[in-house]
């Protein structure tokens, strides 16, 4: 079977996934469509033959899924109530999808055919990467060493992360029950 | 819910000390290899997360903290971005440009091969696996607090 039917297949998955965990009632039902979701994006990424998205995709998704499942378990969310969007909001959101697909129909012809990307960057790392970084994994030699100054900034990005949770939790745990740990 | 201090059962307990060795383990293969398969520091890093995280589950917070030092964990998180900084550094020192790779390149599949990518994916392994758990550690400490209050 060509890979394309995989993806498609895959895709259809969780789009029909994405739609379970939003109208579903249970909250630790909607926590496992959203993870089935994820999982589906790990295989697409293993089909496209990539892994090393693939085992960090499943890796954050299991991660997540234990974060969602810890954080609303214990919270009394177990019965959403119904959200009273009306229905002319859901027109307006299906017109707007509408005339972006159309005006993006342009765009959409310029693009290279699948499978068949442009390859002027990726070209160069993929014959010379060996030899420039010494790596044998060619995903390693271009985060770590061509782009390693992309992978500084998202180093940056985690230590802000944890510094500003660290930062709002500590003061709130503090507020309500006078000094943890 | 009844994970007070006492964590979960006498069963989860036991099979998590038997396995959480091998997660970190792995955790710290898939750190170690990310110049020669897929993985790396991030992925490595998560299975670390992982693994801290299945002990926070499964023995409580007070336990956890009672085996892994909170303070340690807090400095090597905030180090390993300037230890990133600092390989920068030393590439602008004597390779000429900053993050030159300037260790020798050594034998293609060599394990202790391709300079300075090894250290880097060592940093992210740490900053990930740190960084994840942490947050993870400060959410249960809140919530704990918060049914403190009852």
């Amino acid at each position: 079977m060509p890979i394309e039917t995989w993806l498609t297949f895959l895709l259809g998955f969780m789009i029909l996934g994405s739609i379970v965990a939003l109208e579903i009632k249970d909250i630790l039902s909607s926590i496992v469509a959203i993870g089935v979701v994820g999982l589906a994006v790990s295989l697409a990424f293993l089909f496209l033959q990539a892994p090393d998205l693939a085992v960090v995709q499943f890796l954050f998704e299991i991660f997540a899924l234990i974060i969602l499942v810890r954080t609303f378990i214990r919270k009394d969310f177990h019965v959403m109530e119904k959200a009273s969007s009306g229905r002319w909001i859901i027109g307006f959101t299906l017109i707007g999808l509408a005339a972006v697909f159309l005006l993006s129909l342009k765009v959409f012809r310029v693009l290279p055919p699948f499978g068949e990307p442009l390859m002027e960057t990726s070209r160069y790392y993929l014959e010379h990467g060996a030899a420039d970084t010494g790596a044998a994994n060619i995903v390693a030699g271009i985060i770590l060493d061509y782009r390693a100054f992309d992978t500084l900034g998202e180093v940056t990005v985690l230590l802000t992360a944890i510094l500003g949770t660290l930062t709002v939790l500590r003061f709130r745990a503090r507020d309500g029950k006078g000094g943890g740990r | 819910m009844t994970d007070k201090p006492a964590g979960m059962t006498l069963i989860i307990k036991t099979v998590c000390r038997l396995l959480v060795g091998l997660i970190l383990l792995y955790g710290i293969y898939i750190i170690l290899h990310g110049h020669l398969s897929p993985g790396g520091g991030f992925g490595g890093g998560v299975v670390l997360a992982l693994g801290l995280l299945a002990v926070l589950l499964a023995y409580g917070r007070e336990e956890t903290l009672n085996w892994l030092r909170l303070g340690l964990l807090k400095d090597l998180e905030h180090a390993s971005p300037l230890a990133f900084l600092l390989v920068g550094l030393a590439g602008v020192a004597w390779g000429g440009a900053f993050l030159a790779n300037i260790l020798s390149k050594g034998r293609l599949f060599a394990l202790l091969s391709s300079g300075l990518i090894l250290p880097l994916n060592v940093v992210i392994g740490l900053k990930v696996g740190l960084s994840l758990f942490l947050v993870v550690l400060a959410m249960a400490e809140f919530d704990l607090d918060k049914g403190a209050e009852e």
